[in-house]
């Protein structure tokens, strides 16, 4: 190991990224040193327990690590008076790159999860359309398919940020309604045209198979552009939690317009008003008038590591990382600051970066036990930039909670806590 | 099993590659014409224009009935709710600060309100109400709320004409980017 000297490129000991790049700085700038540890005597290496066995066979179906068994979905308790209803939040803070695995995809459930047979499981378009058409899981199989890697948000992620005080939580409790995977289905429009669309028609709605027989309307030109019927999510078959057999994908647009368990799409002139697009899913603004239909998710980013609720147990060199999304194109750069927002270094983004995906971002950080506050933010191919939280709580009021998307604080104190705070 | 060579041999046998290539694209019409007749017992969708609404017909006064045997354990006796989201009655979306938002202070169509009974309520028995149990249950749900009176006979062509409060509270802004 030789000694490296590193380039600081923000307050608080913020690191040049080309770092991660393994690329020699030296000489360029302020410099921070990583220091060249003695070895420790009492450390002897034997070859271990398992190397010395065989271990077990292949298996049919793969199962991850015991030691990695604290990873899960953060969910309520069953509540008898909403029966199945409730959400599960992907663990944002243990996880890397920009795809979620399907069992840590966060969930939004209105009557739970149902058992659906695929033989059984039909999909009709009717309404506005030349031939009313029925389609069986069997059927759609054979169609040509696309696969495309898209984040997926509820609206109601973050809420809690439009609230007065700051929550204790994680980037688990109070993000991790966003997820990230690669899904496979068949172009919407593939299947309205084989009905063939009526010119009066104007709005799609869609309904799922599950209790609630959650429904949706979206305007026709949306569903005839990027808008999917998916049947697979990085690889297999949707899984129950999302849809099983087959979901409405909506890329960019709030989770819940992308319905589960779709059974029913009518074409009509109007919109139906469904439950969850009048009640839910509105933005009442500060003028009390609200917003309807309201589907692009805004640009946005979180740090995932250091987040809140985690501790740095010493000084010295953290990959300070994290998650960022728009609804309205790719991400074409992310900021972090080490000091609460004066100060800005730019992240390295892996360059995979595809429109309305997840993009993951890492900066090298200098932790030196001081009190700092981390913060990221993004920007999209459109220009789009991450508001601060004041700005937007400040435009949009907080009668309704959805749509948060302003930046993240994670505040690191002296003893190394890491927590929520607005600032 | 569709095999490359087979692709290529009726390529071979159309006038060009590009209209074989379309044959296939046509013979991928897979859907099953069915009739919207058939569609009646499936079709669940009730629009404010009056489209989707099943016969039948109730009162308030009816559906308390029907109200206090199936909804009142989650809604509460007066549709006061058991929390926050259960809450059915009351609210004002002008004069308090952070507006309580019900069917009542919210909600700008009444077709809602039947389609959503409809489709997902009771929420421990969805679809389970006679749609005349719906229109009674509705009306009772709407007259709690002041917007009808109790011997209102609400059916296909009165529920159309319930205006609600927040009628025009709605911006459309399904077409932004
Ligand atoms: C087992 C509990 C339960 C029962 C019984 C029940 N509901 Fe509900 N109801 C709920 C829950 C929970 C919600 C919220 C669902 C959600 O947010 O997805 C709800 C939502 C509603 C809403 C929408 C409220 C809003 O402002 O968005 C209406 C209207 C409604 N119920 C009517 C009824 C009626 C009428 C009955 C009786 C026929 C009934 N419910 C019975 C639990 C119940």
């Amino acid at each position: 190991m030789t000694k490296q000297d590193l380039e600081i490129v923000a307050a608080n000991g913020l690191i040049n990224r080309r770092h991660l790049l393994g690329l020699g700085l030296a000489g360029m700038g302020t410099v921070a040193s990583t220091s060249l540890l003695g070895a420790d005597a009492g450390l002897n290496l034997e070859i271990p327990g398992w190397s010395k066995q065989p271990g077990a066979n292949a298996s049919g179906y793969g199962s991850r690590s015991r030691f990695t068994d604290d990873m899960q979905r953060m969910s309520g308790n069953p509540n008898p008076l909403y029966p199945g209803g409730g959400a599960s939040r992907s663990p944002l803070h243990q996880l890397q790159g920009s795809i979620t695995p399907n069992s840590l995809h966060f969930e939004r459930h209105h009557a739970g999860i149902p058992d659906i047979d695929p033989a059984q499981h039909k999909l009709v378009i009717h309404g506005l359309v030349r031939q009313p058409l029925v389609f069986s899981y069997e059927d759609l199989l054979r169609y040509p398919m696309v696969s495309k890697i898209y984040f997926l948000e509820c609206s109601g992620n973050s809420g809690s940020l439009f609230g007065p005080n700051p929550a204790d939580g994680s980037a688990q409790s109070l993000h991790g309604l966003v997820s990230g995977a690669e899904w496979t289905g068949i172009p919407l429009s593939t299947l309205l045209d084989e009905a063939g669309v009526d010119s009066d028609a104007q709005w799609i709605n869609a309904v799922g198979a599950d209790a609630a027989s959650m429904g949706r309307s979206i305007p026709l030109n949306r569903a005839m552009d990027d808008v999917m019927l998916a049947l697979f999510q990085n690889g297999e078959p949707v899984r129950p939690g999302q849809g099983y057999p087959m979901r409405l994908f909506v890329p960019g647009c709030e989770g819940n317009i992308s319905v589960k368990w779709l059974t029913q799409i009518k074409l009509t002139r109007e919109p139906t008003h469904f439950r969850d697009e009048t009640s839910k899913y509105t933005d009442t603004q500060l003028d009390r008038k609200s917003q309807q239909f309201t589907f692009p998710m805004g640009i946005k980013s979180v740090i995932t590591a250091p987040s809140g609720q985690m501790k740095l147990e010493r000084q010295g060199i953290y990959q300070v990382t994290g998650i960022a999304w728009s609804g309205r194109g790719s991400i074409r750069r992310v900021e972090v600051s080490a000091d609460g927002g004066r100060t800005w270094a730019d992240a390295m983004i892996d360059s995979h970066q595809s429109e309305k995906a997840l993009a993951r971002f890492r900066i090298p950080w200098q932790w030196s036990g001081g009190d700092a506050v981390l913060q990221s933010r993004a920007t999209d191919s459109q220009g789009n930039v991450q508001p601060t939280r004041t700005s937007l709580v400040t435009e949009k009021g907080n009668i309704s909670t959805y749509h948060f998307h302003g930046i993240q604080s994670w505040a690191v104190n002296t003893a190394g806590d890491v927590a929520n705070v607005y600032a | 099993m569709f095999t490359l060579k087979k692709l290529l041999s009726a390529a071979a046998v159309s006038a060009s590659l590009a209209t074989g290539l379309s044959a296939v694209v046509q013979a991928q019409s897979l859907g099953t014409p069915i009739n919207e007749s058939q569609l009646q017992g499936f079709d669940l969708i009730a629009q404010p224009d009056g489209s989707g609404y099943p016969a039948g017909s109730g009162t308030a006064m009816q559906g308390k009935a029907v109200f206090e045997r199936r909804c009142v354990a989650c809604h509460g006796m007066n549709g006061e709710g058991t929390n926050a989201n259960t809450r059915l009655v009351g609210g004002d979306m002008q004069s308090e600060e952070r507006p309580i938002r019900t069917v009542g202070s919210y909600w700008p169509h009444a077709s809602t309100l039947f389609d959503y009974v409809q489709r997902a309520m009771p929420a421990d028995a969805p679809k389970s109400l006679t749609s005349d149990e719906v229109y009674q249950v509705i009306a009772y749900v709407l007259h709690l709320n002041s917007i009808i009176e109790d011997s209102l006979v609400l059916n296909k062509e009165t529920l159309m004409q319930v205006e609600m409060p927040n009628k025009d509270g709605f911006i459309d802004n399904s077409q932004a980017l």
